[in-house]
């Protein structure tokens, strides 16, 4: 376990390092942004100094070269447009996606394996079809669109629920929250409904079709002919079968809902880590654009991490010798 | 006599040619059957775009700003009536659709066709050399995937700007590593197999095999893949155009439309941002169910 998990790490330091390569020289091809940050009135001295300060005048891999040296030391350079750390700018922005994201998954989990569960199990009745069909539906329509659509049916014309940002937070063990007010709270539900969709489908499909083929295995045949209960069956046998492909899709849309939450984050104006992404861009901001694809990656990758060894947990082969699945 | 109806049933299936079981399987689905004609008049529209609309939405000089946000069904100055309604610039939100369609069509075949060509090179590659080869393609594999597709497309569009073909390229490079996985599984399967050991024997040039022996027996199931994947390069298409890095907005796109009406959205101008996005469904969905009925048919697995 320790071999592998050593083995990973050093793997991961690897993929760092060629996103590193591959974000800052690619960011470095963004127009000029000494265009957009000196003042027109600015005299040409003005504007040497700042391309001074800022290592503009040096060549691309010096650029290179400082950058990763800081990056050791935690620092991914500062942000042109807001002149503070980049690091420090994104994480302040980060508890906002990150409750949008964990929201999303929770309901992805919450509401997808019931409903996989119900129709796995009877996957010709009408009901299993109709959720079936919904599913489609639910991974077809496009992320931003169907945000919109949302607003306009529960802000605009029903006005239940405010339309954009992030409403009344507090302070909970040092992070800033809106998951512990009425208000916040009320913001929070159309861009978390949002993210959560396509997954919600995502994982109805998987349950309900992992759900059907477990049903005709002979373990669960077994425990039928024994007289063990259905729902003991479906609780203990099926269910347990089911999580282990589930917690990987978790973890692998994991990262894939911290990058769509830059387009949830842009219709619903939330200003997470995603809406700041996006506006680095459109601001031609290089350090922010790249501490943000650096620190998405080490997210990605630990929880990549963490996702494989909780396999290994949850997998019943390596806690029962001889077990079903 | 059930058993042997269905045994009957079973028998007359495995004689008809694989070709004309799909083809009955998608004509005794009414989603997928559907499905198929939606798709159908949805690119008929497009490419007729020009000849039926009654405006070119993308010339300046034909739109007329007295016109603008006109509700659907309205009449305009210039006599045209609006069944869509008109958008802030006076655009035809008809006309303006259709010739976005033309644009996600375009942008999602090219870029799928050019993403298939890539992965299958790669994938064949990898399969048939194998060691340093496949390892090194392999982690290049394996790290592009490991990536959400909209994070790296937004990054690259965002250092080599904007454009039509820019946004081809963009999804290309996310997506051709999918199908480079897929072929390399099918190629390796296909590989173990007497013809090719036979090709080998006879000492044909290792083009030749990759092309015309191991290349058309290993595509298949890349092909179904590809199926779906045309859905999900319309759909970034239009996302990163939202997001205002994809196509730029003197050209026709969704993505674009569907952003310029969000902010008419709030005040109840509704049909600048739903109707653009109810084509876009209409297609995306099409395609989604129709590939989904191919892979079945085909038994093919995702990647």
């Amino acid at each position: 376990m320790a071999t592998y998990i050593l083995q990973r790490l050093l793997q991961s330091a690897g993929v760092m390092l060629a996103v590193s390569v591959a974000v800052f020289f690619s960011v470095y091809g963004i127009g000029d942004p000494i265009e957009l940050l000196v003042p027109p009135q600015a005299g040409a001295a003005e504007r040497l100094e700042l391309i001074q300060r800022l290592g503009l005048d040096q060549p691309a891999w010096q650029q290179y070269l400082t950058f990763m040296g800081n990056a050791l030391h935690g620092d991914l350079g500062r942000s042109f447009a807001h002149g503070v750390p980049a690091v420090g700018l994104i994480l302040s922005r980060l508890p906002a996606t990150m409750e949008l994201v964990l929201l999303a998954l929770s309901l992805a989990v919450l509401v997808g394996v019931p409903l996989g569960l119900f129709a796995g199990l009877d996957p010709h009745g009408k009901p299993a079809r109709l959720i079936l069909a919904c599913t489609v539906v639910g991974y077809s329509l496009p992320n931003f669109w169907k945000g919109m659509m949302l607003i306009l049916l529960f802000s605009v014309l029903l006005g239940w629920l405010p339309t954009a940002e992030r409403g009344e937070t507090v302070t909970v063990l040092g992070i800033r929250t809106s998951l512990f007010t009425a208000d916040g709270l009320r913001h929070l539900v159309l861009p978390a409904l949002n993210l959560a969709i396509p997954n919600v489908a995502l994982v109805i499909r998987l349950v309900a079709t992992g759900t059907t083929d477990l049903m005709t295995q002979e373990f669960v045949k077994y425990a039928r002919a024994k007289g063990v209960r259905p729902r003991r069956i479906v609780g203990r046998h099926v269910l347990r079968n089911i999580l282990i492909p589930v917690v990987t899709v978790v973890g692998i849309e994991f990262g894939s809902l911290v990058a769509f939450s830059t387009v949830t984050e842009t219709v619903f104006a939330w200003p997470g880590m995603g809406k700041l992404l996006i506006q680095s861009i459109y601001q031609l901001d290089r350090p922010v654009v790249v501490a943000y694809v650096m620190l998405a990656t080490f997210l990605f990758i630990s929880v990549n991490l963490l996702v494989d060894i909780l396999y290994a947990a949850l997998d019943p082969r390596v806690k029962l010798t001889g077990g079903a699945a | 006599m059930t058993a042997d109806i269905e045994t009957f049933a079973k028998t007359a299936e495995a004689n008809t040619p694989l070709r004309m079981q799909v083809l009955r399987n998608i004509r005794n689905r009414p989603t997928a059957s559907g499905a198929a004609i939606a798709i159908a008049i949805l690119v008929l529209l497009a490419l007729l775009a020009p000849v039926i609309t009654p405006q070119n939405p993308y010339d300046l000089a034909s739109l007329s700003v007295m016109d603008n946000r006109l509700a659907p069904g309205e009449t305009g100055m210039t006599g045209i009536t609006y069944w869509l309604g008109t958008d802030a610039q006076g655009r035809d939100m008809l006309s303006a659709i259709l010739y976005g369609l033309r644009t996600s069509l375009l942008v999602g075949l090219t870029a799928t066709a050019g993403a298939l060509a890539i992965g299958s090179v790669a994938g064949l590659l990898a399969a048939h050399f194998g060691g340093a080869v496949d390892a090194l393609l392999m982690r290049i594999v394996d790290f592009m995937l490991g990536f959400p597709s909209i994070l790296v497309a937004l990054i690259l569009l965002s250092s080599i700007g904007r454009g039509v073909d820019k946004v081809v390229v963009a999804i290309m490079l996310v997506q051709w590593a999918q199908y480079a996985r897929l072929m390399r599984a099918a190629a390796l399967v296909e590989r173990r197999k007497e013809y090719i050991e036979a090709a080998l024997n006879f000492g044909l040039p290792t083009r030749h095999i990759l092309l015309f022996h191991l290349l058309p027996n290993s595509i298949g199931s890349v092909l179904v893949v590809a199926s779906i994947s045309v859905a999900s390069a319309i759909t970034l298409e239009a996302t990163l155009s939202f997001l205002g890095v994809g196509v730029p907005v003197t050209q026709p796109s969704l993505g674009l439309l569907i952003a310029n009406g969000f902010e008419f959205l709030l005040s109840g101008q509704y049909w600048i941002a739903v109707f653009p996005g109810i084509a876009l469904v209409l297609l995306v969905m099409s395609l989604n169910l129709l590939g989904d009925r191919l892979r079945r048919s085909f038994n093919v697995r995702g990647p």
